[in-house]
């Protein structure tokens, strides 16, 4: 485990030089467009001896390196990721929380959907590999996979909601209510021939091992064989890899379903905060989400080497 | 210098991907949209930009067989120049960020290593851990003032006004955006590629018969390292296509009136045009979700008749 540890300590002490990195970058781009939060909230007729006191409270009128230094030493000291213009009196977790909630529970959601679907198609197609069904299952969900959640949320209002009102159009009221239907099969598709695949291709390796043959002649029963026999072994690996990239989907779609839908989660809110350039909020989400990325990735790893002892030979390879 | 002759790797793949009669169907779904997109000007019976307020939401006819949008432009045209918008951004993004950059910073990372390979490396890593389309958001819209000063001031140095206007400035910083978040995965594969290449017998016959750096680089490593990159990239063609539909769907993209079919999609998902005239949304989706399709199933056919060894 010496290499893992050192593999691991090494990540683990390239973080910090990866925020510190990002968040200088994007202060830099918040701050390169025309205009500021303040002149984007005072509108056209504004007091411009207010507007400069404005600016100069928040320090928006210093020379950026200083800016950012302040911005770092607070976030470091005092952990406060500064003010968000927009949200005025209220700090960035009163703000984000509950957006960031909306958003965790249904990615949580479709991510859990996605595997109860996706993991049984992917063995049912290694079972019926050869037949007809195997393509075709695979292939289809490959289709869902291919519409874009662009082009799947309003095809699915225009089905489910303008044509045969069934379900509303969007909003949010609450983890199980119908508003939830829409964006959960819309995040919930695309995701599913990925898992499906992955499980597939590992059921289809291990279903021509030894211990497999062993099963069978022991007189076990087919579905015993596959559901205790070739699933316990070969799906694990298979949860831990797709974890990582599920996550990016589910992030990029939820950018869209929320719009789409007025669903008031994190996607949306970062969407209206770079339109309003409240700076300290796009700065928060994009280090948040950052550091989130990494350390799944780095879970991932560390969870493969442990599951997985034939890893532990070689370095795990980041992704 | 003595030449075998015999098939190439990239011969019998292509080959045998011309077998698969799901990969030729794909080729033909995108070979028609690219057409489509390109010869735009030519095929397309209306331009992208001519109204007629009198036919708005006209249904299909025969003047209009997609029937027109909210300003009376005929969709089909719309449609069409759609087409274009995404022929030049994937062109261009597949050029330069997933075929150009990744070869270039792979080739110097493998090859020269050390500081330089350390250098391109952690900046890959760096790019990688972002999270992609936030980044892209903010980038285009903070950054688009100050590229659009910059592409005045240059119509005005070469006394030329029509790159804002064509559009092209808007193509211009989507694609470079993109290219600068899409060439770490083909820099790695180059990288590693170069590496076992460096070490093998080859190469190693043609140091000792004193070929300079360039030569190895551009006559031995790289036609061998090509056709891996090309499948790579292709794989991220959708991928391309869709950041620049949504881009431009959440308004950082392509500008009106430039169709897009990001933005023919947000015309055609508002409320009252989708429970009346589904057409406006049902024909932009379609097109897109097929294009998609072909680009997926392709990807995966080139995947596997080139990695698949043919023993």
């Amino acid at each position: 485990m010496d290499g893992l540890a050192a593999y691991v300590l090494r990540r683990l002490l390239f973080l910090p030089v990866t925020l510190l990195i990002v968040s200088f970058a994007t202060f830099y781009i918040t701050r390169w467009g025309p205009g500021d939060p303040i002149s984007v909230y005072s509108g056209q007729y504004r007091d411009s001896e207010a507007f400069d006191r404005v600016r100069e409270k928040y320090g928006l009128n210093d020379p950026y390196i200083q800016q950012y230094g302040v911005w770092l030493r607070d976030v470091v000291l005092h952990g406060d990721f500064g003010p968000s213009y927009r949200y005025r009196d209220r700090s960035m977790g009163e703000v984000l929380g509950p957006k960031i909630w909306v958003s965790v529970r249904l990615g949580l959601y479709a991510f859990i959907l996605t595997f109860l679907i996706g993991i049984p198609v992917g063995i049912f197609a290694a079972v019926k590999q050869g037949t007809w069904l195997d393509p075709f299952a695979i292939g289809s969900f490959l289709l869902f996979q291919s519409i874009p959640v662009l082009v799947m949320v309003p095809m699915l209002v225009l089905a489910f909601a303008a044509k045969l009102h069934w379900l509303p159009a969007g909003g949010f009221d609450g983890l199980f209510s119908k508003s939830m239907i829409i964006p959960t099969v819309a995040l919930t598709l695309p995701g599913i021939a990925g898992i499906a695949r992955l499980a597939r291709a590992t059921m289809i390796g291990t279903l021509g091992e030894d211990f497999v043959r062993t099963a069978r002649a022991k007189g076990l029963d087919e579905f015993t064989v596959v559901t205790q026999h070739v699933a316990r072994n070969s799906l694990v690996p298979v949860m831990t890899t797709v974890v990582g990239l599920s996550l990016v989907g589910l992030i990029e779609g939820a950018f869209f379903t929320e719009t789409l839908l007025g669903i008031p989660g994190i996607g949306r809110f970062v969407y209206e905060s770079v339109q309003t350039q409240d700076y300290n909020i796009i700065l928060m989400v994009v280090l948040m989400t950052t550091a989130a990325f990494v350390m799944a990735n780095l879970l991932v790893d560390i969870a493969l080497v442990i599951i997985d002892p034939r890893i532990r030979a070689g370095r795990p390879d980041s992704k | 210098m003595q030449h075998v002759r015999g098939e190439s790797l990239t011969r019998r793949s292509l080959r045998r991907l011309l077998r698969r009669k799901l990969a030729v169907i794909c080729l033909v779904v995108i070979a028609v949209f690219y057409a489509a997109g390109i010869l735009a000007p030519v095929i397309a019976p209306y331009s992208y930009t001519s109204q007629n307020l009198d036919l708005s939401f006209d249904g299909p006819s025969l003047h209009h067989p997609l029937g027109t949008d909210r300003n009376g432009r005929d969709s089909l045209s719309r449609t069409i120049y759609a087409a274009r918008t995404t022929v030049i951004v994937t062109a261009a993004t597949f050029a330069t960020g997933f075929v150009l950059l990744p070869v270039a910073l792979g080739m110097i990372a493998g090859y020269r290593r050390g500081f330089t390979d350390a250098l391109i490396n952690r900046t890959g890593e760096i790019l990688a851990s972002l999270p992609g389309l936030p980044m892209l958001v903010l980038i285009n819209s903070t950054m688009r003032p100050r590229f659009e000063h910059a592409v005045s001031w240059f119509e005005d140095v070469i006394h030329y006004h029509g790159l804002t206007s064509s559009g092209f400035a808007d193509y211009f910083l989507i694609f470079g955006v993109l290219s600068l978040f899409g060439w770490v995965g083909g820099a790695r594969l180059v990288r590693t590629q170069v590496l076992m290449l460096r070490g093998s017998e080859f190469i190693l016959a043609a140091e000792a018969s004193g070929a300079s750096t360039r030569r190895i680089l551009f006559q031995h490593i790289l036609p061998n390292i090509m056709p891996l990159v090309i499948v790579g990239a292709s794989a991220s063609l959708g991928s391309i296509a869709l950041s620049e539909i949504g881009l431009t769907f959440l308004g950082v993209g392509v500008r009106p009136p430039h169709p897009s079919f990001g933005a023919l999609i947000t015309d055609g998902a508002g409320r009252s045009v989708l429970e009346n005239h589904p057409e406006l949304l049902l024909v932009p989706a379609g097109v897109v979700a097929s294009l998609i399709f072909a680009f997926n199933l392709l990807g995966d056919a080139l995947n596997d008749v080139f990695t698949s060894k043919a023993q």
